[in-house]
């Protein structure tokens, strides 16, 4: 099985240098582009590989590119934002890239870069990634010395600059608009769209906006080819996938497989529950994702099967609820993280996550009343999708209406016992 | 007054952005890392640097989590309370430090030598509970663990 993503990856923690990433094929496929593929030829290189964005929305790489301006009158600088800004709860896979092999995400960066004609990128951090933000800047030191980054990069008269904002920490800051905004040096407000930041992003300029784990993709695809990129997947997605597991296993970890491997799969991985617990639910990639149950863990694990499920896969970051673990409590811990971060930008979210969460730490608490759970699931209606301006607000109410669904008699034991039956 | 280092530091910082307000939240942090935090005072003078209002400036630093508007301890202690780290005993952990520090969160020790804060999800959910103490992570929390920690910056 290949392990694209992380086979340069060192044992023993540090990260991949410049001459040992380029001993290992790295920085070929930048040469290979930038000697004999036409900007339009790698874009289209990247569609056939059916690479989705893996920041969780899953929007087609390729397409995502192509729509942005091309030719001599298409506006200028356009700019290239890699979203490192890992601050969905519960997801831990682009601090991997980032710290262990940040060539691989520079090259990736570069080459939609060239894809797209672009000047410069700019690669978000969060503020509490010191450990990264050290390591890519001294990548990128590496990258510029050797001639991969600056003027007329390897002799081809293509340009480009890359730059790193270290951010001061807001979830909204994942939210792409809300990123342009944190990176003008602005509140983290979203704006509205369209106009789509492929066409007016950052500085009004047409901006791609990628994850993490999604640029690092790219010189592999560009490498070996979109046939073999899609070869690697188990499904129509292309690729491998970082996947990860926390919460109340034997073994929490982080694991490169192809994408589509099932949920069960990947908690074997994890050395399944620990010794007398058993799985509960899952929330299959991150904090903004619906829960599913023991009846899903052979649904696999790819944007279209985890929907058909009922939620998305999200990051693929998996967090396991057992048994011995209030679900109530773990969704008032939620609603919580959402309500605190919502930027108050719009009224559904400001006031629907707090009233939310005030309602939950009532029931959890001892203190719900009847009433309380149609309360709690209109909340979910009143900040769906088309009533609020990002998708924050949507976002929080994914494991909030799912909890409703699968814990309704954990949560109307709470109130009915007036206190919670794990003793919180 | 900001001091000739920190302007420096702010306009190469600002040469990376086409549009000179970008450096806003960068300059906030090139302070605060020399200073602590920012008070009433700096805020007036990085805004004037920045040419923008303190009321603006003060919109944008008591939005971001990392900007601290009051004063803070030498260290600054950052607890993970987000999902994964709850399911993992961060409410153990809390309670030991609230315990040892003898501060409750969001409070600085008599001493000036920690702040208790929290914080949300730190992207190390695989070694959940986790913490933050100034710039470095601490991962697999227990409280006997915690206590080696905290000696560390004594």
């Amino acid at each position: 099985m290949e392990t694209p993503l992380t086979a340069r990856m060192r044992k023993d923690g540090e990260p991949v240098g410049l001459e040992e990433y380029e001993r290992a094929g790295g920085y070929r496929a930048l040469r290979k582009a930038l000697r004999g593929m036409m900007p339009a030829e790698v874009i289209a290189e990247v569609k056939d590989s059916a690479l989705r964005g893996r920041g969780g929305a899953g929007f087609g790489t390729g397409l995502k590119w192509s729509l942005v301006p091309a030719g001599p009158d298409a506006p200028r600088p356009k700019y290239i934002v890699a979203n490192g800004d890992e601050m969905e709860p519960g997801t831990f896979k682009d601090r991997l890239i980032l710290e262990h092999d940040p060539h691989e995400f520079i090259e990736g960066i570069l080459l939609a870069g060239y894809a797209i004609e672009g000047a410069a990128g700019y690669i978000f951090l969060r503020g509490e990634y010191t450990v990264a933000g050290e390591r890519v800047r001294k990548a990128l030191a590496e990258a510029r010395a050797a001639g991969y980054i600056g003027r007329n990069i390897l002799g081809s008269g293509f340009d480009f600059e890359v730059h790193v904002h270290m951010s001061a920490g807001r979830y909204m800051c994942g939210e792409e608009t809300g990123l342009l905004n944190a990176l003008e040096g602005r509140r983290a407000n979203p704006r509205a769209k369209p106009p789509f930041p492929v066409v007016s992003g950052v500085w009004g300029k047409p901006t791609v906006i990628n994850n993490v784990e999604t640029l690092a993709c790219v010189p592999h695809i560009i490498a070996n080819g979109a046939a073999w990129f899609k070869g690697l997947s188990k499904s129509a997605d292309g690729g491998t996938k970082l996947y990860g597991v926390s919460g109340k296993v034997k073994r929490p970890g982080l694991w490169e497989l192809p994408m589509g491997t099932t949920v069960r799969e990947i908690l074997d991985l994890a050395g399944g529950m620990r010794d007398g617990l058993k799985l509960r639910g899952f929330l299959p990639g991150g904090a903004s994702t619906d829960f599913l149950t023991g009846e899903h863990l052979d649904v696999k694990m790819d944007f279209t099967e985890v929907q058909k499920a009922g939620s998305r896969m999200g990051t693929g970051t998996m967090i396991v609820l057992d048994d011995r673990t209030c679900p109530v409590g773990m969704t008032w811990n939620l609603e919580h993280f959402f309500a605190q971060e919502s930027c108050g930008w719009c009224t559904p979210c400001w006031s629907g996550l707090g009233w939310a969460e005030r309602l939950l730490a009532a029931i959890e608490g001892g203190r719900g009343e009847p009433g309380d759970l149609e309360k709690l699931a209109g909340i979910t209606k009143f900040v769906a999708p088309g009533n609020t301006f990002c998708a924050l607000a949507p976002g929080a109410a994914e494991p909030l209406q799912s909890a409703l669904k699968y814990f309704r008699e954990d949560f109307e034991r709470h109130i009915r016992e007036k206190r919670c039956p794990w003793g919180a | 007054m900001l001091t000739p280092e920190e302007r420096a530091e702010i306009e190469a910082e600002a040469a990376h952005y086409p549009d000179r307000k970008s450096v806003t939240i960068d300059a906030m942090r090139i302070v605060q890392r020399r200073r602590g935090w920012v008070s009433d005072e700096t805020l007036r003078d990085l805004a004037e640097f920045l040419e923008m209002t303190p009321d603006d400036l003060d919109g944008i630093a008591t939005f971001y989590n990392l900007i601290y508007r009051k004063p803070v301890g030498r260290h600054v202690i950052t607890v993970c309370d987000s999902v994964s780290c709850w399911i993992m005993g961060y409410g153990r952990i809390r309670e030991h430090l609230i315990k040892q520090l003898g501060i409750g969160m969001g409070e600085t020790t008599p001493d000036g030598r920690f702040t208790l804060l929290p914080i949300v999800c730190l992207g190390a959910c695989d070694h959940a509970p986790v913490m933050m103490v100034d710039d470095d992570t601490h991962l697999d929390l227990t409280p006997e663990k915690v206590d080696r920690i905290l000696e560390r910056y004594r």
